[in-house]
């Protein structure tokens, strides 16, 4: 197999090279050690750990398939999950130095069913720090690059995820969202996103950030391999009260093309159609608009005034729920412990300075300081006043139309180490993402072109609560739009790959 | 000084009896090597979510029912919390501003008058871990750790140590007739918080100090007492309170000072947000009031209704639930009096129990056998040593299975009532006793008893002691 060969596999798409197994034509081996090369290769800095028993899982899923005991369609093929699901036996370090050399002892549901599915886990990919982040530069094993720019960041938290998924070292990754962790390094690195509503995957085994607006989603190089991804892992996790009985319908039967996006009803929130948007992205968004009516959508310009604070409800929410759930790294039981200390306080004090990085400190400092009783009901309460009445926003907005259309993120990459005047600049950058996670909705950002920098564009399309199959068939819709108005079938110049 | 007026008010928290923790599978059984009673979820490893037992919803709202409660349709959890090496979270999991219960009421008896309790509130929450102090360093054993408590927390109604003590006897009654907790005070299952402050008549109340953890009644009471006393004392010597968190030393038997309380505590309290709203129906709450059984004081009113028994009797007999059951199984096979069975259970029973060691529940026999016991004895069939003997055969194993009626046959302890036999027996002991004789007929008559007494020495306790008595009486002319 020559090189040209070896990228051609590697670009393929999930259910590309689902299709080559099927036929024999490949073997998961052969995928699996041509990830494994890749990610040696790499510079990008996507993985944080390999796993060592990938090839064994490989020649077990390939035993499978001559014997016609394929576990799935996917089976035997290789992906990697972000750093904070947690796999038995495996390092699980939320790329966090309190964390750095802690082996869980039970597996995340999500990480489960892959493992059901014979999916082969390659590694655990590099994310911000607990998640706390949004450019995957807040890691304690450095940052991930932007593999469209090595000079740029990959987005985050589930940067690591984005990266390995847009190099081609992951047929697919599994990131979690909390604030558009899925949806805005997808964006920035040009590949598919998918946030599932509240309760659709379980959040069991995946280390919490905050626990009422997590949620588990996968990254993809298409649509109709985010669906494929999502079927899955959706469903009922007895071991997770907030997930949803609902049953999971059939999310690849709905995918069409164009074709799913005749008479959908669109509207497009003029809240974040602003200045605060880069002026090439709202270009590619109008572009889009056009292209959807051209398709046969209705589109609107809507409003949905209650945005103006999802924003801030964002940030007090998550920051006192994060608080709350870093808590237990003292030191005590396991993960990270200062060298010296005086007694259990001054351990403690040690432990928790020493292991944390900035950002993590500032949101704990943050959490804390909203929930102290003086301060509750004028942060806390408030901003779930306000999370209640961003809810109404999108239930009334979700009478009118089918889904709402928005830019994934006000701008497109920026450059690793840029230094923002102060954080809340940084915050400011999830704009598009957090309501999403306020509302507990479904949401997907797919690329949509690229700015003038040849950086990708990534559009989000938002439905109301378990709208996936939905969002899925207009995602399909807009993916066949851009693959023949830029040629780009999965976010990359020279669009689909032809086996 | 004694113008001073006690305020007490007690949150009691009471291990439930559940078989599994409040949010994961493992045991609640008692003990066991350190950390083998755990998984992710009770200690809290990153990303183990929690699962709501809903035996624990339902043990609340049973102790909330039987203490009087109203039940609030909708609830939830809340996150308190705080740094302890016990506390594998950080965070406790408990209830801040809707408990599942509210407003309710328990009615205690001191010195004979009736006086209603207050109860504030019952919320469900999970217990710690335990500290092991080695030479070495500390150890921390989490077996305990998420074991599901409810914390039961009064009205500032009680004003006396003896109030106090009453308060915990009967709530402690009221938790073990409907089986929500064990109760075993010496294993920490049931624990209460003491608040106490003193004010005079008519001024606003003083300042509070609460004492934590006590694991006894008895030692409630002494705290309480002792508090009481040393805010008195700080007072007339014109010092001031100051509020502060107490342990009571009940080998010393005084208070120390753990730690003064500048401030209100700040627990950082937000609702849970793994845990989903706790809705309760009223129909669930029907259902579980219909499980309620008969608590203590109905149980008294109708012992001394039904059975003409003391106050006394029916306070004792309703002490334990487990003895209580054993009386009515019993008195609903028995010929003779109520007052039999109840008498067997307050003297032999309970003295065997206390000599063996063992829990009321760890009788080793049924009504049945008691009422076949109480039946022998009121036909006259065995005498009362006698029937002391069967009682204790039946709590040795070698006699288990069998009834008082063959060990009675078995063990030869029939009663004699033959009169030509006795006769010849009262003749021999008057014939061997000329002092005593002497002394009945000089008028001492109560020295007849001395005689009853040597001649049931000599049937070796199986003549009937009422004939002896009797045909003494005649043999002796009087």
């Amino acid at each position: 197999m020559d090189n040209m060969q070896k990228q051609e596999l590697a670009s393929l798409t999930l259910t590309q090279a689902a299709g080559l197994l099927a036929k024999g034509e490949a073997s998961s081996s052969e995928l699996t050690k041509l990830m494994l090369d890749r990610i040696a290769a790499s510079n990008n800095n996507a993985y944080i750990t390999v796993n060592a028993e990938a090839m064994a899982a490989a020649e077990a899923a390939d035993a499978r398939r001559r014997e016609g005991g394929s576990l799935s369609p996917v089976d035997g093929l290789p992906m990697a999950l972000k750093d904070n699901f947690c796999v038995r036996g495996m390092k699980t370090t939320c790329a966090s130095r309190m964390l750095e050399n802690f082996v869980p002892p039970y597996t995340a549901t999500v990480a489960e069913k892959l493992a059901d599915a014979g999916t082969v886990l390659l590694g655990k990919v590099n994310m911000d720090e607990f998640a706390a982040g949004n450019a995957t530069d807040t890691s304690y094993f450095g940052p991930t690059k932007n593999p469209r720019d090595p000079k740029r960041v990959a987005g985050g938290s589930s940067g690591g995820s984005a990266a390995a998924v847009a190099e081609d070292t992951a047929y697919f990754t599994m990131g979690s969202d909390t604030g558009g962790s899925v949806r805005q390094p997808a964006a920035f690195c040009g590949v598919v996103g998918l946030k599932p509503t509240y309760g659709r995957v379980s959040r069991y085994g995946v280390v919490a950030f905050a626990s009422s607006l997590d949620q588990v989603g996968p990254l993809n190089k298409t649509v109709e391999d985010c669906a494929l991804t999502l079927s899955l892992i959706a469903g009922r996790d007895p071991r997770d009260a907030s997930s949803l009985p609902n049953p999971v319908p059939d999310y690849l039967a709905g995918l069409k093309g164009a074709e799913g996006l005749k008479g959908l009803r669109v509207g497009v929130p003029k809240e974040y159609m602003g200045p605060g948007i880069q002026a090439e992205i709202r270009e590619n968004v109008k572009k889009l608009i056009a292209d959807l009516q051209t398709a046969g959508a209705i589109v609107e310009e809507c409003s949905l005034p209650q945005l103006e604070y999802a924003l801030s409800a964002y940030y007090v929410i998550s920051s006192a729920e994060f608080s709350s759930n870093l808590g237990r790294f003292d030191g005590v039981k396991y993960g990270y412990r200062a060298k010296s200390y005086d007694g259990y306080d001054d351990m403690l004090r040690r432990t928790r300075s020493e292991a944390f990085g900035d950002e993590v400190k500032r949101r704990i400092l943050l959490g804390t300081y909203t929930l102290s009783a003086g301060y509750f009901d004028a942060y806390y309460l408030r901003a779930q006043k306000a999370r209640t009445l961003i809810m109404e926003d999108f239930r009334r907005a979700f009478s009118q139309y089918d889904i709402l259309l928005t830019p994934t993120t006000p701008v497109t990459a920026w450059p690793l180490g840029t230094a923002f005047e102060d954080p809340s600049k940084v915050y400011a950058m999830d704009l598009c993402t957090v309501s999403v996670n306020v509302a507990g909705l479904p949401a997907i950002s797919l690329p949509w072109g690229t700015d003038r920098e040849g950086m990708p564009v990534g559009v989000q399309l938002i439905g109301p609560t378990l709208s996936e199959d939905r969002i899925l068939q207009a995602a399909h819709g807009v993916e066949a739009l851009s693959l023949h108005n830029y040629g780009e079938g999965r976010g990359q110049k020279g669009g689909g790959v032809h086996v | 000084m004694s113008d001073y007026k006690a305020v007490i008010g007690l949150e009691v928290h009471a291990e439930l009896d559940t078989a599994s923790k409040i949010y994961c599978g493992c045991t609640t059984a008692f003990g066991g090597e350190e950390n083998t009673h755990v998984c992710p979820v009770c200690l809290g490893l990153p990303g183990a979510l929690p699962l709501l037992n809903e035996k624990v919803v339902e043990f609340c709202i049973k102790a909330g029912l039987a203490l009087n409660c109203k039940i609030n349709n909708y609830s939830r959890q809340d996150r308190k919390h705080y740094f302890y090496p016990d506390l594998p979270k950080s965070f406790q999991t408990s209830q801040l501003d809707l408990p599942i219960c509210y407003d309710g009421y328990l009615d205690i008896e001191v010195n004979g008058q009736t006086k209603r309790i207050g109860i504030t509130r019952i919320h469900i929450e999970e217990d710690a871990g335990k500290l092991i102090h080695g030479l070495t360093g500390t150890r921390v054993d989490y077996n305990r750790g998420a074991t599901g408590l409810i914390e039961i927390v009064s009205e500032p109604d009680l004003s006396s140590p003896e109030e106090v003590y009453a308060y915990m006897e009967t709530l402690r009654q009221v938790l073990l007739y409907t089986g929500v907790s064990n109760c075993k005070m010496e294993e920490g299952s049931l624990r209460c918080d003491v608040n106490v402050s003193i004010h005079k008549e008519g001024e606003p109340f003083g300042v509070r100090t609460e004492m934590k953890n006590i694991n006894s009644l008895s030692a409630a009471k002494a705290a309480t007492a002792y508090e009481i006393k040393r805010q008195k004392q700080v007072l007339e010597e014109g010092g001031s309170l100051f509020q502060a968190t107490l342990r009571w030393d009940d080998a010393k038997g005084i208070n120390y000072v753990m730690r003064v309380k500048e401030h209100a505590d700040e627990y950082y309290y937000f609702p849970e947000p793994d845990i989903m709203p706790i809705v309760i129906s009223p129909e669930k709450v029907e259902a579980i009031r219909a499980t309620l059984p008969e608590l203590p004081k109905a149980r008294q009113q109708r012992y001394k209704e039904q059975y003409g028994l003391s106050d006394y009797d029916a306070n004792i007999l309703t002490v334990s639930k487990a003895l209580s059951d054993l009386f009515d199984q019993a008195v609903a096979e028995c010929q003779g009096p109520a007052k039999a069975c109840a008498n067997f259970i307050m003297g032999d029973i309970t003295r065997l129990l206390n000599e063996e060691a063992l829990q009321p529940e760890e009788v080793p026999f049924g009504g049945k056998e008691l009422a076949e016991l109480a039946n022998l004895a009121s036909q006259g069939a065995i005498s009362s040593s006698a029937a002391s003997k069967v009682v204790e055969m039946l709590f040795q194993p070698e006699f288990a299975g069998k009834g008082p009626k063959a060990i009675v046959e078995e063990q030869n302890l029939g009663q004699v009532s033959d009169q030509g036999a006795i006769k010849a027996m009262c003749q021999q002991v008057i014939d061997a006793n000329p002092k005593i004789v002497e002394d009945y007929r000089g008028g001492k008559k109560q020295a007849i008893s001395a005689l009853v007494g040597q001649v049931m020495k000599a049937s070796k306790g199986k003549a009937n002691p009422a004939m002896a008595n009797q045909l003494l009486e005649e043999l002796l002319g009087s």
